[in-house]
């Protein structure tokens, strides 16, 4: 099975194809030729190419390309000898630690990784001193010098394996080392040493090629591709397919072992996804919408952010994932608007889209997208547009640990804001930047200011962050998951400053969070999102009380709070969230529903406002739960 | 809302100091550390080499100067290379004489071996750093620009044609690299001189022949870790301030993935000291390779040693350079058992 995956990929066909041919040559060279590349033609000495010559003959007139396909022999034997010598040594160290107990293998190690930091080269020319010159010599030259690196392999491998349990049920048996590493150990790591080794055996070759090619291999009369190079370099100007030619063979071969060793590595290691395939589905998903082409509606009036049917759609492994599927919604001046669901409910895509932070291929399409009066979908002047909102839309992240620059001290990260959108010097910037860390309440701004973000703590690092936010004057803060990666007191402190923030600049806030509580604490108005739709928007002060949504309803059951009974186990959620790949029909939600009946699994509820304007999903919306649940609930 | 308490924030001095201690114990840790590695390896090194004449089988001596040579100029040989003394005692003399900067007599030349060797060393030394500067000058912006040009899955083709290009180029080897550049730029067009080292373009095609390997290699590497980087959350926050794409690249990618393109760097520089071996024996360089090859074959042991010795020396150096290097890049790097 898998050698025919490995042959029906392009570079292990080439691969496969080239050593077959080569080993081919390589048996049968020899038997056929051998009179033939030996004979000399005195009437064509040094010869250039001819019909009876292909690539010509050398001073002796003996045909090159005969003489060429014979050497595969010797050049293919002498590569796999040394390959060989150098990995069973190499096995033989990197055992040793499993071997022969702790102080010795600690020794074997250690000396190893001191030889790997010599170039192979070396360590070969090294040893050709000690065996000296000739084939034997060179072989074993090679090898040994090939051993440290497949010995730092072995053992590599052979630590990856001794932690599984197998290895030490094993042990625990009374197996001796020698059998558990023989019978246990090495069929486990078998796999990577052998496309190691064959990609190794490329790299022997080119190596003896030119041991050969310095005259410490092969010795005359015997040749190998190297000797033949060598030959054929003092002629280069009269005869230059004599060193060629023999050059063209090494690259073959050595490429015949590089792309099987690979081809073998890429079948043995995880599929590769397609890309082209990806992309394309995606465009085509994007370009089976024929409704979209609708006029968009005119923005809500007095909103620093009117959202009117966004869908984000990533390319996923097998089918386009459909993030979000439609979400509309509106943010007024100053106003701030949580937005709660568990993972994969598309909140974070929602809010990263909003702030035109997707990418390619990831597609963002709405009817419209309006930030303070500008349509971020309709392609502007991206200079003036970046500057606009470099400036007046914050955007603070969820691991404040990640997004800050670790090259860069976090001043100049702060200070970029003005240089590039304010047109502040470099000094007056970085001023200004720790005029703002001040304004979050770091202590010592200045000297923060100098630091490197990793001698920051996270919730320095997120204060910070609003820093950064604050160079301009914001009108909207995307908040996505601000504090989910600090610790509770810390979140506190966090919290205290946006609201602080929001205070001193009248900013409105877009906060994306999986914590009801924080949510109902700091926001005026809440959106539930589940599978990628809205199905709850309310008051935030009502969420406790007059959620009508079955699911937000739940989640609300599931946070604990001072009326809870701890003698009863938390409430949760029954079943999983939906796999946003494979969005079933009808209500979402209705799976884990436990009013759902077959409408609801069936028809998709709308999403409706009523008269105070809170806008509900549901078929049922409202309905008395089942007893169990409504209880925690009340 | 809480309103922000001072005692929340840790007292300012306590914590310069704790990570001032911290600082200067990591560093030096990190110098105790490198140094003693650096030290063991070169007492390897050294021994390695004064070992070698004693790992030849037979009579290296006899070996060198042939069957034919009378028993008395063996054995006046054997004397003037202090053979003839017990092992500690030759060990020892080795040790002092090379701490003296005497790496003992050529048995071909009869030159001081000191002396040969400082006269190829700078020809071999210009040569590998050249070629090391080239093949950083080209491999970082072709991998920067490929790495923007193929990110997500646009420009397969070019991506192809680049992947496709570099396994070719990198699987070349140097020397026969050499060879086919003398063929087409030095015989077929006569643009450059086919050998020796005279005037700056005897320098193109040996450095040519060496770079073209690792630039391919490294701008692979590169590459990859620009792409890797630009996956990263604060790729993500220097968008949000929207910064233009060139800003983000540069400033912002480009020296997080520095990192692991300079180790690799290093390995190259190292085994590009190694590969001027084979390249100078193609153009005739008048270096150290040239000088360690001729001497194998004549089996000339103490030119042999003196040349293994600098050759590793160099490799050596090299190593601890590039950690220092990191070391000084990425600070937290001194934290970890490198």
């Amino acid at each position: 099975m898998r050698a025919a995956r490995v042959l029906l990929r392009p570079v292990g066909f080439a691969g496969f194809g080239l050593l077959a041919i080569v080993l081919l040559v390589a048996v049968f060279a020899p038997v056929l030729w051998e009179g033939r590349a030996a004979a000399t033609d005195t009437g064509n000495l040094l010869a250039g190419p001819s019909a009876e010559h292909w690539i010509g003959t050398d001073n002796l007139g003996r045909d090159l390309l005969f003489r060429v396909l014979v050497a595969t022999r010797l050049s293919i034997a002498l590569a796999l000898a040394a390959t060989a010598i150098g990995m069973v040594l190499g096995v033989v160290l990197g055992a040793a630690p499993m071997l022969a107990g702790r102080r010795v293998g600690r020794f074997v190690t250690s000396s190893v990784n001191v030889l790997v930091a010599f170039p192979g080269l070396l360590l070969v020319l090294f040893f050709a001193v000690v065996f000296g010159v000739g084939a034997r010599g060179a072989a074993l030259a090679v090898g040994l010098a090939g051993a440290p690196a497949f010995a730092r392999l072995c053992h590599t491998l052979l630590a990856g394996v001794s932690e599984r349990d197998y290895i030490a049920a094993a042990r625990i048996a009374g197996v001796s080392r020698l059998r558990v590493l023989l019978r246990h150990a090495l069929p486990n790591i078998a796999e990577p040493l052998i496309v190691n080794a064959t990609m190794a055996a490329g790299g022997v070759l080119l190596t003896f090629s030119g041991l050969s090619f310095l005259g410490l291999g092969v010795q005359a009369p015997s040749y190998d591709w190297g000797k033949l190079m060598q030959d054929g370099l003092n002629g280069i100007y009269v005869h230059p397919l004599a060193a060629l030619g023999p050059g063209i063979a090494v690259i073959l071969a050595g490429l015949a072992f590089n792309l099987t060793g690979e081809a073998f590595a890429a079948a043995f290691g995880i599929d590769v996804v397609p890309g082209m395939a990806r992309v394309r589905a995606v465009r085509k998903a994007a370009g089976e919408d024929p409704e979209r082409t609708v006029a968009a509606p005119d923005p809500v009036a007095g909103s620093i952010l009117s959202v009117d049917d966004l869908r984000v759609t990533i390319p996923g492994a097998r089918r386009p994932i459909q993030a979000v599927r439609g979400v509309t919604f509106a943010i007024r001046d100053g106003e701030a608007v949580g937005v709660v669901g568990e993972s994969g409910s598309g909140k974070s895509v929602t809010a990263l889209a909003v702030a035109r932070l997707l990418e390619r291929p990831t597609r963002v399409e709405a009817n419209h997208l309006v930030f303070a009066g500008e349509d971020l979908m309709a392609a502007g002047d991206p200079r003036s547009l970046r500057e606009r909102l470099g400036t007046s839309m914050v955007v603070v992240f969820q691991d404040p640990m990640t997004s800050f620059n670790p090259a860069h001290r976090v001043g100049p990260q702060l200070a970029e804001v003005g240089r590039f959108h304010q047109g502040l010097g470099r000094k007056a910037a970085f001023a200004r930047a720790v005029d703002r860390l001040r304004a979050v309440r770091l202590r010592e701004p200045e000297r923060r200011a100098r630091q490197y973000p990793f001698e920051f703590s996270g919730g320095m690092r997120q204060r910070a962050m609003i820093g950064m936010g604050l160079m301009g004057t914001p009108r909207l803060i995307i908040a996505d998951e601000p504090t989910t990666a600090l610790d509770v007191t810390v979140q506190r402190q966090v919290l205290g400053l946006l609201a602080e923030v929001r205070r001193d600049t009248g900013a409105a806030l877009l906060l994306i969070s999986h914590d009801v509580s924080v949510v109902t604490e700091v926001c005026d108005r809440v959106l539930v999102m589940y599978a990628g739709l809205i199905v709850e928007e309310l008051p935030a002060r009502d969420l406790r009380t007059l959620a009508r949504h079955p699911y937000t309803r739940a989640l609300v059951a599931a946070v604990p709070d001072m009326e809870t009974d701890l003698t009863r186990p938390l409430a949760v959620i029954p079943g999983s969230p939906v796999d946003p790949s494979d969005v079933p029909a009808g209500c979402a939600f209705a799976s884990r529903c436990p009013l759902a009946d077959d409408h609801c699994r069936a028809a998709e509820p709308p999403l409706q406002a009523d008269a105070a304007g809170n806008r509900v999903a549901c078929h049922k919306a409202g309905r008395p739960l089942p007893a169990e649940t409504a209880e925690v609930t009340a | 809302m809480q309103r922000l308490t001072p005692a929340a924030v840790p007292p300012a001095t306590g914590l310069r100091s704790r990570v001032g201690g911290l600082w200067s114990h990591r560093w030096l840790r990190f110098a105790l550390r490198r140094t003693g590695r650096l030290l063991t390896s070169l007492w390897v090194l050294v021994t390695a080499a004064f070992l070698m004449i004693h790992l030849v089988p037979g009579d290296p001596v006899r070996a060198a100067l042939g069957p034919t040579a009378p028993a008395e100029l063996v054995l006046a040989r054997k004397q003037e290379l202090g053979l003839l003394d017990p092992l500690w005692r030759q060990y020892a003399d080795f040790l002092v004489h090379l701490l003296q900067g005497n790496l003992g007599i050529s048995i071909s030349t009869r030159l001081p071996v000191g002396e040969m060797i400082a006269q190829r060393l700078p020809a071999t030394a210009e040569l590998a750093v050249a070629a090391f500067l080239v093949s950083m000058v080209v491999a970082v912006p072709v991998g920067v620009v490929m790495a923007v040009i193929t990110r997500r899955g646009k420009g397969r083709r070019t991506e192809l044609a680049f992947t496709g290009t570099n396994v070719v180029l990198g699987a070349i080897p140097d020397f026969l690299l050499g060879v086919g550049l003398v063929y087409l730029l030095a015989v077929q067009s006569d643009l450059f001189p086919v050998a020796g080292r005279a005037g700056f373009d005897s320098y193109v095609l040996p450095v040519l022949a060496l770079a073209i390997g690792p630039s391919a290699v490294l701008s692979r590497i590169v590459r990859v870790e620009m792409l890797a980087v630009m996956e990263a959350d604060y790729i993500r926050t220097a968008r949000a301030k929207r910064l233009t794409p060139s800003r983000v690249h540069l400033v912002h990618a480009l020296p997080n993935a520095v990192t692991a393109t300079l180790t690799l760097g290093g390995l190259l520089l190292s085994s590009l000291v190694a590969g001027t071996v084979l390249v100078e024996n193609v153009f005739a360089w008048p270096g150290l390779g040239g000088a360690i090859v001729s001497s194998i074959v004549a089996k000339d042991y103490p030119l042999v040693q003196g040349t293994v010795l600098v050759y590793g020396i160099g490799v050596l150096l090299i190593n601890t350079l590039v950690d220092v290097a990191l070391a000084l890049l990425d600070p937290r790097s001194t934290i970890g058992d490198g």
